[in-house]
C-alpha cells in the first residue's frame, strides 16, 4: 500500500464544503476545497433569511467565508473540474483542470473598477436572473475569493478591463490548466440543483413573468437583491397584494419521477411569506400545500406564528393549474377543496421548487467511481450515512439527499471526522507553520506610527486626494512615517511596509484603504512578520465608507477621510501590545451518554487517537438503539448496535463507565476536571472536550386508554412484538402525534411518521391480511422516506387525517376496541375495532439534562432539549466553548441523522484535542479587581460562561476565562465600577477616537 | 455657510458595518458627515462614551447594531437597546435634544437601509440645527447638564440597575419573583432623576461654594427638594459645607468619596 498523505479534497464551496473544509483544516490537514465556479458560498449565499430565527443569511455566513478563504491551510481551487480519481483510500491521485479566470488571482485586489467600465450586460445568475451583471464579475458583493472573473461567453474582447485595471491582473489569454492533487481522503459536497419549474408546464412557469420561483422570491426579498428589498412583480413591478405559494413543485411527484420530499420547501415557504409580510404588512400569503411538514427544531413553534401572528393563510390542497389572466397578468391558481373545484386570482405565485441532484451528476459519480441511487443522489445506508460506495471518499449535505443548512453543516463535520480518521497518522505534516521573529518589545516607548495610504487604483484615488492625505497626516503627532500606495495590499507593499517598520523603527501601523473586515487579518500578519504584535496596527476605511459613498464629493471626502485617519491614528497612539495566552489541552474526550450517538462520537474520537471517557447512566450500553429492530431498507439494527457495543468495547482508547453518574464538572475548553460517581466510588477525570449525548426518551401516554387497556400500545412496543413474532392482529389502528404537537409540546417529534410507515409495512410484510389505519395530522415522511410513505399507501394501508378539534375517539365498551375518526371528505364519524391501538409516542427530552445543563452552563430550549449555539450554522456547538452536542439531546432524529451528528461532534471536538495548546483571543475583557465589587451583574450577563467569581482576599471578584470570552464587551459597558475594560476596544481609545473625529480637543 | 452637522457612528463589526461596507461596495451614496467608530458589538456603547462624544459637540449619535435575533454575540443588542433606552431618559433630563441620538439595525445585506438611515439622520439633525456643545463657545448650562448625565451613567447605582434589569425581568429577583418591565422602568426612573440632579449639584458645587437656595435658582427646582439631595450627598461624603454666608451655609464638591 502507497503511503497514507494528509491532505483531503473537498469537492463543493457550498456551506456543507466549507464547513467540513474547516473542521479538517483546524484538526491538522492541509485542504483543497475545489468548486466549479469562481467563489465559494453556494446556495445560502443568495437566501435573505434563514428559519426559524429569520437570521440575515449574509450576517452568519459572510464571517465563515471569510475564514475558509484566509486559513492557511485551505487552498482555495476555484473554477475546477475533476476529470479522473486514481489510487485509493489514504492515496488519490485527482486529476482535475482548472477553467481560465482571466483574472489573475494573486494580483486581483477586487476594487471592481473593471466591472464599473465594462460595456457588456449579462444576466446575473446570482439574482437568479432578475437583473444584469457585467461579462467581467463577482458572483456576489461579499465575493470569497474576491476576485473578478470574465465570463468568456459573454465578453466581446473590447480589451478595457485592462485598460482600467491598475492591478494589472487581467489576462486574456491565460489557458485551461491540468491540475493533478494528491490526497488522502475526499469529501463530496456538491450541493444540489434547484427543479426547473417550467418542466411542471401546468403551473405557467417560464410563460407567465408573475410566476416565479421560491428562489427567484427569495432574491426579490433580499435587501442586496434585484429589487433592493422591495416586493415587486416581475411583469411590471408593481407591489404585489395576493401572493400564493405552491409547495412541493418537483418533489412529491411520481409522475415527474421525483417521488422524495425536498425537505426545506415547507419551512422556507413559511419564511419567504413572513418576511414577505414584514416588507408589507398588506401583503395575504397563501401557502398550497399536501401536508406541512414542520418537523424540525421548534419548527411546529414556528408554523403557528405564521399563521397566527403575521395571518399566513393555509390551505391543504394540490393546485392542479395556473392560468394567467392576459389583461392584469394575474393568475389563477385553480385546486381542489373538498373535492370540489375552486378558482382563486392572485398578484404572484411562488412556486417552491424542490431540490435535484447537481448538475452533471452522473459524469460526477463516473469520475469518482461512486454509486447513486435510483435519484441520482448519492447513495448511502442507514448505518453509514457519510460513506459513499468507494472508501476513502465520503458525502455530505444534499448530494446525499434534499436536506436542510443544519443537518449538512452537522453532516459535513461528520464527514470531515470519517475523512480523517483515515489519515490520522498524518495529521499535521502537510500543514503550514510559520516561523515568526520574536517579538519587539514596545513597552515604554513613545508611539512612533507608519501610515500607509492606499490608492486602492482609482478606487480611492479618484475620490479623495490621496497625497493631500498623506502630507496631512505626518503633520498628525507621532506620525514619523507616511506614503501612499497604488495598492496597500499588494505582496510588493507588505514587503515594504515591513521594510519601513525597520528602517523607521516604527512601533505602531496604521492603513487607510478598504475594510478591516477583510483586511483586517492581513496587515495583522504583515507587522507581526516584522516582529510587531499583531494587536499594534489599526485600518481606516476610506474606501468603502468614503471614496465609494461620496464619489461626486470629492473635496468633502478628502475632509472626511482627513477625519477618518486622524481619528484611527489618535487610537493608534494608545494602542497596547497584547498577550495571546495560550491554553494547555488535555488531548482526553468525555463523552456523556452511551446510546448509539455517544458510542459513535467515542469510536470517531478513538480512532483519531484520542483517549475517551465514555459514562452511560444505565447498566448496558445502546440507549435507545435496543428498542429498534427495523429500519426502512434492509440494515438490521441490532445486528449493527452489537458490532458496534463490540467495537467501542474492544477499543482500548475507550473507557468505558456503566452505571455511572456525573457528580460535578469543573474548568473550560481544554482543561476539565469531571467528577463520576461509579461503583459506589467517586472517579475523577481530566479532559479537554464534553460531547454531550444524553438522548431521549419515549413518552408515556396519558390519552387514548394506554396503561389502561393492554390492546393500547406504543410504536416502540408494538416493535418489541412484532420483532419477537408475538404479533397477532386483523386490525391495527395508529394514531400519530400523541404528546406532541400540542399546548404543553407545540412541536413535532420528527421521528413519529417514519416509525408508524416503518411498523406498519412491516404488519403488512408479516401478515398482508391486516389492516392497517393511520390517523395522521401531516404525514411527516420527509427525504427520501417519502417513498416508504407511498409504498405503505399503495400496499393499502389508509392514512386518514384529522385536526385537533376532531381527534379520533376511543373507547371500549363490552370489551372491544372502538377507534371514532372523522373523515375529513366525508364529515361523518367513521367507527373501527381495531384489536390493537398503537400510539405514536412523542419524544421527550431526558430529564437529566436539566441537571447537566446547570453543570456545563449551557442552554436549554423551552422544550427541554439542548440548545445549541446557533440553529442554522452551530449545530453541534455550545455557545461555550470546548461543550458538544450531538444525536437526541439536540432534538429528535433519525438513526442516520444522529450518526452523522456525533460523527460531526467528534470533528468539532478534535479542532480543539488536535493542538497542543489553544491560541485565545488577546482583545478581551480585563478585570481591575481592586476595582471590582464582586456584584456578579458581568456574570449573569455573559453569553459564553466566560466569567467565574472568584474568592480573592476575602472578596469576591470576577475572573475572566481568556479560553472562554469572545471580546463583545457587554460585560465591561455594564461593570457598575468600570472595573472590567475591553481590551483594544478601551474606553480611552474609544475616546480618542471620538474626540479626534470631531477634531476639536476640549475640557477633557 | 450651510449646516454641515457632525455625526459620530458607533456601529457593530458583524452587521452594521459590514452593511455600511456593502452600501460602499454597490457605491450608494449618502451624506459625508457621518465619521463611523467600529466596535465589536453594539453592546460595547457605553452610555458614558456616548454622552461624552455629544459633550465633545457632536451634533448627532449614530448607533448601530445587528438585528434582534442576529446578534454574532446572541443578545449583546439587546443590552444595547437597554443602554440607549437609559441614555436617552438621562438625555430628556438636559437641555440636550433627544433626537440627537438614534438607534437603529441593519444587516450585513442592508447597504441600501443603511444609506437611507444615513440620510435620515442627516436630515433629523440638520432640522435640529448645531448642536449647542459644538464650537469654540458651548452652552455653558447644556454642558453642564451632559456632563451631569455623563456622571449619573459612571454612577453605580444606576449601571448595577441596568445591568440588573434583564437578569430581573427575565429570570426573577433574589425572592424569585418577576419584576414588570413597568416596574422596573418606573424605579429607573427615579434613580435617574436622582442621580442627575445630584450630580448637577456635584458639577455646580465643584465650581464654586453654592447655597441651597442658588442651587434651587439655578436647578429650577424647590429648595426642599435640594435641601434633601443636598444632605443624601452631605452624608456621602460627596460634598460639605464650605463656609456660612449670613444664614446660608454654602456647600463645595470633595474630591474624595467619588
Amino acid at each position: 500500500m502507497k503511503d497514507k498523505v494528509g491532505a483531503v479534497l473537498v469537492v463543493g464551496g457550498g456551506i456543507a464544503g466549507i464547513q467540513a473544509s474547516l473542521d479538517l483544516a483546524d484538526s491538522g490537514f492541509k485542504v483543497y476545497l475545489l468548486d466549479e465556479s469562481p467563489t465559494i458560498g453556494g446556495t445560502m449565499t443568495q437566501l435573505d433569511k434563514t428559519f426559524p430565527t429569520n437570521d440575515c443569511a449574509m450576517c452568519i455566513l459572510a464571517p465563515k467565508l471569510v475564514t475558509a478563504g484566509r486559513h492557511p491551510n485551505i487552498e482555495l481551487v476555484m473554477g475546477g473540474e475533476i476529470r479522473s480519481v486514481e489510487g485509493e483510500e489514504g492515496n488519490f491521485k485527482v486529476k482535475l483542470i482548472r477553467r481560465p479566470r482571466r483574472v489573475n488571482e494573486e494580483k486581483c485586489t477586487g476594487c471592481g473598477v473593471c466591472a464599473q467600465k465594462c460595456p457588456v450586460e449579462a444576466i446575473d445568475e446570482f439574482n437568479q436572473g432578475l437583473s444584469e451583471r457585467c461579462a467581467i464579475y463577482v458572483k456576489y458583493p461579499q465575493a470569497v475569493p474576491l476576485v473578478f472573473a470574465i465570463d468568456r461567453d459573454k465578453c466581446i474582447g473590447c480589451g478595457t478591463c485592462q485598460e482600467v485595471c491598475k492591478a494589472g491582473a487581467i489576462e486574456y489569454d491565460e489557458e485551461e490548466k491540468e491540475i493533478v492533487l494528491n490526497v488522502g481522503s475526499i469529501v463530496l459536497a456538491p450541493g444540489f440543483e434547484e427543479f426547473d419549474p417550467s418542466l411542471k408546464s401546468e403551473y405557467g412557469y417560464g410563460r407567465y413573468p408573475n410566476v416565479i420561483s421560491s428562489i427567484e422570491f427569495e432574491r426579490i426579498l433580499s435587501a442586496s437583491g434585484p429589487y433592493g428589498g422591495m416586493v415587486l412583480r416581475p411583469s411590471d413591478g408593481e407591489v404585489p397584494r395576493r401572493v400564493a405559494f405552491i409547495q412541493c413543485v418537483g418533489s412529491r411527484d411520481a409522475k415527474l419521477g421525483n417521488n422524495y420530499c425536498s425537505f426545506a420547501c415547507c419551512m422556507y415557504a413559511i419564511k419567504e411569506s413572513i418576511i414577505a409580510k414584514e416588507h408589507n404588512p398588506d401583503l395575504q400569503c397563501t401557502i398550497f400545500f399536501m401536508d406541512m411538514r414542520a418537523f424540525g427544531k421548534e419548527f411546529d413553534a414556528y408554523y403557528s406564528r405564521a399563521e397566527e401572528e403575521y395571518g399566513v393563510r393555509f390551505v391543504r390542497s394540490r393546485v392542479s393549474r395556473v392560468e394567467e389572466v392576459p389583461e392584469s397578468q394575474n393568475l389563477i391558481v385553480r385546486h381542489v377543496v373538498e373535492e370540489e373545484p375552486k378558482d382563486e386570482e392572485f398578484d404572484l405565485v411562488v412556486l417552491s421548487v424542490g431540490m435535484r441532484p447537481p448538475k452533471g451528476v452522473e459524469g460526477l459519480a463516473k469520475a469518482f467511481g461512486i454509486k447513486l441511487n435510483k435519484y441520482n443522489f448519492c447513495s448511502t445506508e442507514t448505518f453509514s450515512p457519510l460513506e459513499t460506495s468507494r472508501p476513502g471518499i465520503y458525502v455530505c449535505g444534499t448530494f446525499a439527499a434534499p436536506k436542510d443548512i443544519p443537518e449538512s453543516v452537522a453532516q459535513a463535520s461528520g464527514a470531515a471526522a470519517k475523512a480523517a480518521s483515515i489519515i490520522a497518522t498524518e495529521r499535521g505534516k502537510l500543514t503550514v507553520i510559520k516561523e515568526l521573529p520574536s517579538e519587539i518589545d514596545v513597552s515604554g516607548e513613545e508611539p512612533r506610527i507608519g501610515a500607509f495610504i492606499c490608492h486602492c487604483g482609482i478606487n480611492i484615488g479618484g475620490v479623495v486626494n490621496v497625497p493631500e492625505i498623506v502630507e496631512y497626516v505626518k503633520t498628525l503627532p507621532n506620525v514619523v512615517y507616511a506614503e501612499e500606495n497604488l495598492y496597500t495590499c499588494s505582496q510588493d507593499t507588505q514587503k515594504r511596509i515591513r521594510e519601513k517598520i525597520k528602517e523607521h523603527n516604527l512601533n505602531r501601523v496604521v492603513v487607510a484603504s478598504c475594510t478591516p473586515r477583510t483586511h483586517e487579518p492581513l496587515f495583522r500578519e504583515t507587522i507581526r512578520e516584522a516582529g510587531l504584535n499583531i494587536y499594534l496596527f489599526e485600518m481606516s476605511n476610506i474606501r468603502d465608507q468614503c471614496s465609494w459613498v461620496h464619489m461626486h464629493e470629492h473635496e468633502k471626502a478628502t475632509e472626511k477621510a482627513k477625519d477618518l485617519v486622524r481619528s484611527i491614528v489618535a487610537k493608534a497612539r494608545l494602542l497596547k501590545p497584547l498577550k495571546k495566552p495560550m491554553i494547555n489541552v488535555v488531548p482526553v474526550g468525555l463523552v456523556i451518554g452511551g446510546g448509539l450517538s455517544g458510542m459513535t462520537a467515542a469510536l470517531e474520537l478513538a480512532k483519531q487517537g484520542f483517549d475517551v471517557h465514555l459514562v452511560e447512566k444505565e447498566k448496558e450500553l445502546g440507549g435507545n438503539l435496543r428498542h429498534i429492530h427495523y429500519v426502512l431498507g434492509s440494515e438490521d439494527p441490532q445486528e449493527r448496535l452489537s458490532s458496534i457495543v463490540k467495537e467501542v468495547s474492544e477499543n482500548e482508547k475507550i473507557h468505558v463507565y456503566l452505571g455511572a453518574e456525573i457528580a460535578n464538572i469543573e474548568g473550560y475548553v481544554g482543561n476539565f476536571k469531571t467528577t463520576l460517581n461509579h461503583n459506589g466510588e467517586k472517579k475523577e477525570i481530566d479532559h479537554g472536550i464534553v460531547i454531550v449525548a444524553t438522548g431521549a426518551i419515549e413518552y408515556k401516554p396519558t390519552e387514548y386508554l394506554y396503561k389502561e387497556d393492554e390492546r393500547v400500545l406504543t410504536q416502540r412496543e408494538l416493535e418489541e412484538r412484532l420483532a419477537k413474532g408475538e404479533f397477532n392482529a386483523k386490525t391495527v389502528a395508529m394514531i400519530q402525534c400523541v404528546g406532541s404537537r400540542n399546548e404543553e409540546r407545540p412541536n413535532c417529534s420528527r421521528i413519529c411518521c417514519v416509525q408508524a410507515v416503518k411498523n406498519a409495512l412491516k404488519i403488512k410484510e408479516l401478515s398482508s391480511e391486516t389492516d392497517v389505519y393511520v390517523f395522521y395530522k401531516d404525514v411527516r415522511t420527509y427525504g427520501l422516506n417519502e417513498d416508504y410513505y407511498r409504498e405503505a399507501a399503495s400496499r393499502g394501508i389508509l392514512f386518514i387525517r384529522y385536526d385537533d378539534e376532531n381527534k379520533p375517539r376511543v373507547s371500549r365498551e363490552n370489551g372491544p376496541l372502538k377507534v371514532l375518526a372523522m373523515e375529513p371528505v366525508l364529515k361523518t364519524w367513521l367507527p373501527i375495532e381495531p384489536d390493537l391501538l398503537v400510539l405514536s409516542a412523542a419524544t421527550i427530552p431526558n430529564p437529566d439534562n436539566q441537571r447537566i445543563s446547570e453543570m456545563l452552563k449551557v442552554p436549554l430550549t423551552k422544550d427541554g432539549f439542548f440548545l445549541e449555539a446557533h440553529m442554522k450554522l452551530r449545530p453541534i456547538d455550545f455557545a461555550t466553548e470546548g461543550v458538544f452536542l450531538c444525536g437526541l439531546a439536540h432534538s429528535p432524529k433519525l438513526i442516520e441523522e444522529s450518526i452523522s451528528q456525533a460523527c460531526g461532534a467528534a470533528a468539532r471536538a478534535i479542532t480543539i484535542l488536535s493542538k497542543k495548546a489553544l491560541e485565545v483571543e488577546g482583545a478581551i475583557a480585563s478585570v481591575n479587581e481592586d476595582l471590582c465589587s464582586g456584584c456578579r451583574i458581568c456574570e449573569a450577563l455573559c453569553e459564553y460562561g466566560a466569567i467565574k467569581m472568584e474568592g480573592k482576599d476575602g472578596k469576591l471578584v470576577s475572573t475572566v476565562l481568556e479560553a472562554l470570552c469572545k471580546g463583545c464587551g457587554v460585560c465591561g459597558s455594564s461593570c457598575p465600577t468600570g472595573a472590567i475594560s475591553m481590551l483594544h476596544f478601551t474606553d480611552d481609545e474609544i475616546l480618542a477616537q471620538v474626540r479626534a473625529a470631531l477634531r476639536e480637543k476640549k475640557h477633557d | 455657510m450651510t449646516f454641515e452637522p457632525r455625526i459620530v457612528g458607533f456601529l457593530c463589526n458583524w452587521c452594521s458595518y459590514a452593511g455600511a461596507d456593502l452600501a460602499g461596495v454597490s457605491r450608494i451614496s449618502y451624506p459625508t458627515n457621518i465619521r463611523i467608530i467600529r466596535l465589536m458589538c453594539s453592546g460595547r456603547v457605553e452610555p458614558v462614551i456616548v454622552l461624552e462624544t455629544l459633550a465633545q459637540g457632536a451634533d448627532g449619535v449614530l448607533v448601530m447594531g445587528c438585528h434582534i435575533g442576529d446578534c454574532h454575540y446572541i443578545s449583546g443588542n439587546l443590552y444595547a437597546e437597554r443602554k440607549i433606552n437609559v441614555l436617552k431618559k438621562l438625555l430628556a433630563r438636559t437641555s440636550l435634544e433627544v433626537g440627537r441620538l438614534r438607534l437603529e439595525w441593519v444587516s450585513a445585506s442592508e447597504g441600501g437601509r443603511f444609506a437611507e438611515l444615513v440620510k435620515d439622520f442627516v436630515e433629523q439633525i440638520k432640522a435640529l440645527g448645531p448642536s449647542p456643545l459644538a464650537g469654540d463657545k458651548p452652552d455653558k448650562n447644556i454642558l453642564a447638564g451632559v456632563l451631569a448625565a455623563k456622571a449619573a451613567a459612571e454612577d453605580f447605582r444606576l449601571r448595577l440597575l441596568v445591568g440588573r434589569e434583564k437578569t430581573m425581568i427575565d429570570d426573577g429577583n433574589v425572592y424569585g419573583e418577576k419584576v414588570s418591565e413597568e416596574e422596573l422602568d418606573k424605579i429607573l426612573n427615579e434613580v435617574i432623576d436622582t442621580e442627575f440632579v445630584r450630580n448637577r449639584i456635584y458639577l455646580l458645587v465643584k465650581e464654586k461654594p453654592l447655597s441651597v437656595k442658588e442651587l434651587s435658582e439655578r436647578l429650577d427646582l424647590d429648595s426642599k427638594t435640594v435641601l434633601r439631595h443636598v444632605v443624601v450627598m452631605r452624608r456621602r461624603g460627596l460634598i460639605t459645607v464650605d463656609r456660612v454666608e449670613g444664614t446660608s451655609p454654602l456647600y463645595t464638591a470633595l474630591e474624595v468619596g467619588r
